[in-house]
């Protein structure tokens, strides 16, 4: 297997991902590996396949993930969370990433071109005070060292965010350096 | 919960604080980052991909953050894993020789290429080679890859591990490995960064 017609750009199309290791095929999943799955739906896709030949790990992830993005009974709006994650993409390099979460981040904020600045430009455009602050706090997080300091805490809260808020920041940013690295490692994004 | 949250561990988060509030408020994902860790590091199955293995990298990944609580913890647990003691002197001049600042790598041809950034391709001492055998000599030049240059992964890399003796299972998990302590570093690092500047 190998990656087919890889994008070169960032991008808001939806692009596919191609796996570089043998995913377990659909007819060998048992209940396990449903469990793993969470919704059985992904068993049609490759990259879940894939994960799920360790039923238990994915099972966990995939419960932290939805929780920090989909759990809008308060704290921070879904739309910042995804720019947290789309930024943290954009960042570490991942295209494929990056487009589902810049997708998401247009969708739910309705501002699809200070999105696509973001890819275009990278993490140093400017989005006005609000997203350049979690911007920043993203991008400081995925810096390794991390570079996150009394200073994001201090812009974060001038921009209006409060302290449930700004955990959201870091669980959303922080998870992305989580699955930019399984996305960008187990195999490539083609067109 | 059976055992002691670890983030909340590692974080110095006490009940009852603000920010126990404020996790309470993301209870599966608190639950499920806590279970993440420990089917990482209580496993089922470490058939694919054994505890000390799992110590090992695990050390090695969160030294290259730099010093703090979690990199502590993480060694610490190599210390006390089943034929640990005898790599940390390995696993310690490695981290050493491993740290540098990223993420740095490589964009697809094009016109990201403008925003390629050269770094330090590591590679393992030849005098830890011995000490540490091929299935982790490969992992540790992996893990390094993920850690500060993950936009370079390429194919080969899995083949590299595969020759090594890795399994596809074995590679998963590991991946999910140094993935998931690439969050927990992080979570650990911005709550403590948020309670200090609480206070």
């Amino acid at each position: 297997m190998s990656t087919i017609n890889p994008p070169v750009v960032f991008t808001q199309d939806e692009l596919g991902w191609v796996s570089w290791i043998d995913p377990l095929p659909e007819a060998e999943l048992t209940e396990r590996h449903f469990n793993g799955l969470v919704d059985r739906a992904r068993a049609k896709s490759e990259y879940f396949r894939l994960l799920v030949r360790d039923p238990e790990v994915l099972e966990a992830r995939t419960k932290t993930d939805k929780d920090i993005f989909y759990n809008v009974a308060d704290g921070l709006p879904r739309a910042e969370r995804e720019l947290a994650a789309a930024a943290t993409s954009r960042y570490n390099g991942c295209i494929y990433c990056a487009s589902v979460h810049a997708r998401f981040a247009s969708t739910y904020s309705k501002r699809r071109e200070d999105v696509q600045k973001l890819l275009d430009e990278g993490v140093k455009a400017d989005l006005g005070e609000r997203w350049n602050a979690v911007v920043k706090a993203s991008v400081a997080l995925a810096a390794t060292p991390i570079a996150f300091g009394p200073d994001n805490i201090k812009e974060l809260r001038s921009a209006g965010l409060d302290d449930a808020e700004i955990v959201d920041v870091i669980n959303g940013a922080s998870f992305f350096n989580w699955a930019n690295r399984l996305m960008l490692s187990l195999g490539g994004p083609s067109k | 919960m059976a055992t002691q949250d670890i983030i909340d561990t590692l974080a110095g988060i006490a009940p009852g604080s603000v920010l126990d509030g404020i996790r309470a408020r993301r209870l599966q994902a608190r639950e499920n980052a806590q279970k993440s860790y420990l089917s990482l590091f209580e496993p089922i199955d470490a058939s694919d991909f054994s505890l000390v293995e799992r110590a090992a990298v695990a050390a090695f990944v969160t030294g290259l953050h730099g010093e703090s609580p979690v990199a502590t913890f993480y060694r610490e647990k190599l210390a006390a894993s089943s034929g640990g003691a005898a790599l940390l002197e390995a696993i310690d001049a490695e981290i050493a020789r491993g740290r540098t600042s990223g993420p740095y790598g490589s964009f697809p041809a094009g016109p990201l290429s403008a925003e390629n950034t050269a770094g330090l391709i590591y590679r393992v001492s030849a005098a830890s080679k011995s000490v540490l055998g091929t299935r982790l000599v490969a992992a540790l030049e992996h893990a390094h890859l993920l850690v500060f240059r993950p936009r370079d992964a390429a194919s080969a890399d899995m083949k590299a591990l595969l020759a090594a003796g890795w399994s596809a299972t074995g590679i998963v998990t590991f991946s999910q490995l140094v993935a998931f302590l690439s969050f927990q570093v992080r979570v650990v690092s911005g709550l403590r960064t948020l309670a200090a500047a609480s206070t």
